[in-house]
């Protein structure tokens, strides 16, 4: 998200689900839509069943690119080599928008001679995609307008993720290809309520609705607003706070609704880290793995057991509802929150219901100020949302771009390696993702059918890789990183290529996440789960079972 | 838009150009019995029941398929149509299974409402080989069956898997009699590239594609799914204290009561055994009690709070024990040496509040959530 801010200005989706039916051209970049997002995978689909143009880049065979009409397969990591190959040859064949870029952009100069300093020839090696493939992805891109970039994880999952999503704001400001209807660029999020957690100000920078701590102004709002006085400096990211723990310097960690045991990298330091905690309070509606290292356990209310609204991906504000009564003796969240501050206290939480806390949030959040309980009770709205005549903003930056001049950035992106690379002792690479079956490690294995279709792991592995190891398929096998090793039945593809494995992270029993590796984008630090380095091993007498046990009793 | 007028059973009827009859019939509130038509896939017109007349075209034409233009003249509804429905129908209920009181699909099955409205005849039926089909029903997928036996051939979760859903998990495949759906290579449906999200079955009109858990719910809420970052928008069924169902609300911009697999299948979790009820909390002695008692572990890690013992089991505590302990404890450490963690699952308000209490009640700007990850 901080790759877009800083060259559009906001951290969002820029444009709506429903406008990308009706693109013409389509670049599904670290993206397996079908399996991660159905429902906007529908809509490629659509798209392309219209005549639109696909273009897929994954290392992974997909099942996107059975719809593509280019697949360019790059090595893990080399997105910035791809796509600055792309706009080199786009700059070469005088295919920009070139009215857009004097109108609405700022820095297109320097932007230009760097880009003209990547060749082709480089980019082709670095990426594996054979130079004429790029050519024609180029093409394509320049020409057919509407444009729409699509993208999630694989791109913002390595060290260079920021990077990554600032070449692909690039790639859309040199097309013209945003702030029309189905263009943009378009995180698609992974959580169903990710965006509404950053526009609420659970991010150590910023407070609702992204304004900043370190701006006086706002942080006086804050403090008039909630009357009390307010820490001027940023805090400490999740990342930070970890290593925070693990030096002492962090002694209570209060965590809610998350399961860093299971899904953040390299999960062994992280489980070092809670052990240096002197107080450890988690709040969940089930007994995750994390929950199981906590001193305190707080069962919080289900989905459907509490009012409230998401925010989605294309920052469409909607109202959850409580269908059904709290399950034993749990509480929504918000109460238990109440009922600590008043516990100790503290004024300005009391709040009989949701709709109480979302007028709070409106009358400090300038782009929810128009959106009510009222409004959305039929359909959400899409913020921003000034005052409550307006409709909402299906896509961003019609006129100017949330920057101080109103112009977008360009900026100045070159191709590094991945923090971990291939050696010897580890000569595969390692990339992790999400079955189309499961959500994380808990959810979908707690509801009934989803095991039946995905029980157990299954790593991908290319068959002339598995030839040369002389592995089987089905064949357990171990697989180790620079941090730690795990077993997982093989299944042998050409799925993924030659010299990259690939395994998901929904099964307790393999804990893909002691693989992978903590290397942290330098602006976001979000780790680099997408590349990490790793050796196979045969496992002859191995076999793995499912634990019911640790689960299924209910008992501790 | 431009409208065309166009004479239905006698009544002047304006619809938009380019729409069928059997769309301008039904805007126009006529009745022309349909099995095989599905609004949100496109027409093939196999099922032959919307036949209707039309003035100076020589055959019959399907509604659902004919385009209708300027001063058409369509009769629905005649003996001779009739007669034509009533043994269309019985050549399709000839190889169907009778037996509705045992059919999970009774009371919402198309071929039971156009028997109602149309009728057969008895004489005629009865001279009919009566032969119900015997083969074997795909249950390997773990959300709905596939029964053969009941299926009607009216391809719209063929249809639907290929429009919808662009996966083409399933076919039409064999001739004539054996004519079924199938998957590629006739394998069982959870061994195809099926990724069983369900949308075939909602649509199916008859018993064929049923779920495997059929529970009426009582009341439905309107909700937003849980799952990813789409956020589609469903009605949850309920029925005393339990979701029994879950559907897609076909008003949603999202989309458009399109669901997947964890949309539609994923809610049991809610109901689940090992779900938290109770607050638990670390065995240690005298946990009412702050104290300032600086204790060493044998990790040698000073304890600043009541006896906690790390390694000792939980025990269930109530809510007013949990919230005293929890926020009597909190309120000995301020400032950075504190860090929460929120939630993207939680809702808006949670976030709010959860950050809200960091910033005023922990006073520091340690928060932060998954957004990263």
């Amino acid at each position: 998200m901080a790759g877009l801010a800083a060259s559009f200005g906001s951290g969002a989706m820029t444009n709506s689900i429903n406008e990308i039916r009706e693109a013409a051209c389509i670049f599904a970049i670290g993206t397996n839509t079908t399996a991660n997002h159905p429902i906007i995978g529908r809509q490629v689909t659509r798209a392309v069943q219209k005549g639109a143009k696909l273009i897929v880049a994954d290392p992974r065979r997909i099942p996107l690119c059975r719809l593509a009409d280019i697949w360019l397969r790059l090595y893990p990591g080399t997105d910035i080599a791809l796509i600055n190959g792309i706009m080199r040859v786009i700059i070469e064949q005088n295919l920009m928008d070139t009215a857009f870029i004097e109108e609405r952009c700022e820095d297109y100069e320097a932007f230009r001679a760097s880009i003209m300093d990547n060749d082709l020839a480089v980019s082709e090696k670095i990426t594996g995609v054979p130079a004429q493939d790029i050519v024609r992805a180029a093409k394509m891109l320049g020409s057919i307008s509407p444009a729409t970039v699509l993208y999630t994880l694989g791109i913002t999952e390595h060290s260079h993720g920021t990077d990554n999503v600032r070449a692909l704001a690039n790639l859309a400001l040199l097309t013209g290809n945003i702030g029309k209807p189905s263009t943009g660029v378009n995180p698609l999020r992974g959580q169903n309520n990710v965006q509404g957690a950053c526009d609420m100000g659970a991010l150590p920078n910023v407070y609702t609705g992204y304004q900043k701590v370190e701006d006086e102004e706002a942080r006086r709002k804050f403090e008039r607003a909630w009357n009390c006085k307010l820490s001027p400096s940023n805090g400490l990211k999740m990342t930070e706070m970890f290593e925070a723990a693990h030096e002492g310097k962090i002694k209570v960690l209060y965590l809610k609704g998350e399961d860093p045991i299971v899904t953040d990298a390299d999960t062994s330091f992280i489980e070092k880290a809670i052990s240096h905690l002197e107080l450890f309070i988690v709040q969940d509606i089930f007994l995750t793995e994390t929950a199981r290292l906590a001193d305190v356990v707080l069962p919080a209310a289900g989905f459907a057991e509490k009012d409230g609204t998401f925010t989605n991906t294309e920052r469409r504000v909607q109202r959850v509802r409580k269908a059904i009564e709290p399950k034993g003796g749990s509480r929504p969240d918000w109460m238990i929150i109440c009922d600590i501050a008043k516990s100790m206290g503290v004024e300005g939480f009391d709040f009989d219901n949701a709709q109480e806390i979302f007028e709070e949030i409106r009358a400090l959040t300038p782009s929810y100020a128009g959106i009510t309980y009222e409004r959305i009770e039929k359909s959400g709205i899409q913020w921003p949302c000034p005052d409550d005549k307006h409709p909402g903003t299906p896509y961003l930056y019609s006129e100017r771009f949330n920057t101080p001049s109103g112009r977008a950035k360009f900026a100045h992106v070159s191709y590094r390696p991945s923090a971990e690379t291939t050696s010897h002792e580890y000569p595969f690479i390692l990339i992790t993702r999400r079955s189309a079956f499961h959500y994380h490690a808990v959810m979908t294995h707690k509801a009934e059918g989803f095991d039946e279709l995905r029980k157990e792991e299954r790593i991908e592995i290319h068959p002339a890789d598995a030839a040369t190891l002389e592995i089987q398929d089905g064949e357990v096998i171990k697989v180790s990183s620079r941090r730690g090793s795990v077993k997982a039945k093989t299944k042998i593809t050409e799925v993924v290529p030659a010299g990259v494995v690939c395994m998901t992270f929904n099964f307790l029993e393999t804990r893909t996440n002691i693989l992978t590796s903590r290397a942290p984008d330098p602006v976001t630090k979000t780790p680099e789960f997408k590349v990490c380095a790793v050796k196979i091993e045969r496992e002859e007498s191995a076999y793995i079972t499912k634990d019911y046990m640790r689960w299924g009793t209910g008992k501790i | 838009m431009n409208k065309v007028s166009l004479n239905i059973n006698g009544i002047t009827v304006k619809a938009d150009k380019g729409a069928t009859i059997l769309k301008a019939a039904q805007d126009a509130g006529i009745y022309i019995p349909t099995l095989c038509h599905c609004p949100d896939v496109s027409s093939i017109g196999v099922c032959r029941l919307c036949l209707v007349r039309i003035k100076n075209r020589r055959r019959f034409e399907p509604a659902c398929r004919t385009i209708i233009e300027e001063g058409m003249v369509v009769v629905t509804d005649d003996p001779e149509i009739q007669r034509l429905r009533q043994v269309i129908l019985e050549l399709i209920l000839s190889d169907h299974d009778f037996n509705c009181l045992l059919c999970p699909k009774s009371g919402q099955c198309r071929l039971q409402e156009l028997v109602n409205r149309i009728g057969f005849n008895e004489h005629r039926f009865s001279r009919l080989e009566h032969v119900a089909k015997d083969l074997p029903i795909d249950t390997s997928n773990p959300f709905f069956d596939f029964n053969p036996n009941k299926c009607v051939q009216c391809t719209i979760c063929v249809r639907t898997c290929h429009e919808i859903t662009g996966n083409d998990a399933i076919d039409m495949a064999y001739r004539s009699y054996d004519l079924r759906v199938s998957t590629f290579a006739d394998k069982p449906i959870k061994e195809s590239v099926c990724v069983s999200c369900g949308e075939c079955m909602e649509r199916c009109p008859v018993g064929a594609l049923i779920p495997k858990k059929v529970e009426h719910p009582t009341r439905e809420v309107k909700t937003t799914c849980p799952y990813c970052g789409v956020g589609c928008g469903l009605y949850l069924g309920i029925r005393g204290n339990t979701i029994v169902r879950a559907r897609g609300d076909d008003e949603s911009p999202v989309n458009h009561g399109g669901l997947c697999v964890r949309g539609r299948f994923g809610y049991s979790f809610v109901n689940s055994p090992d779900r938290l009820s109770i607050p638990l909390m670390r065995a240690y002695d005298e946990y009412a009690k702050p104290s300032s008692v600086v204790e060493v572990t044998e990790e040698g890690r000073p304890i600043t709070l009541p006896l906690v013992k790390r390694d000792g089991k939980f025990v269930e505590i109530t809510w007013d024990q949990a919230i005293k302990y929890v926020a009597s404890s909190l309120a000995h450490y301020k400032g950075d040496k504190i860090a929460a963690i929120s939630s993207a699952r939680c809702t808006n308000e949670e976030n709010y509040l959860f950050q809200k209490f960091t910033r005023v009640v922990l006073k520091t700007n340690n928060i932060d959530h998954c957004a990263r990850l």
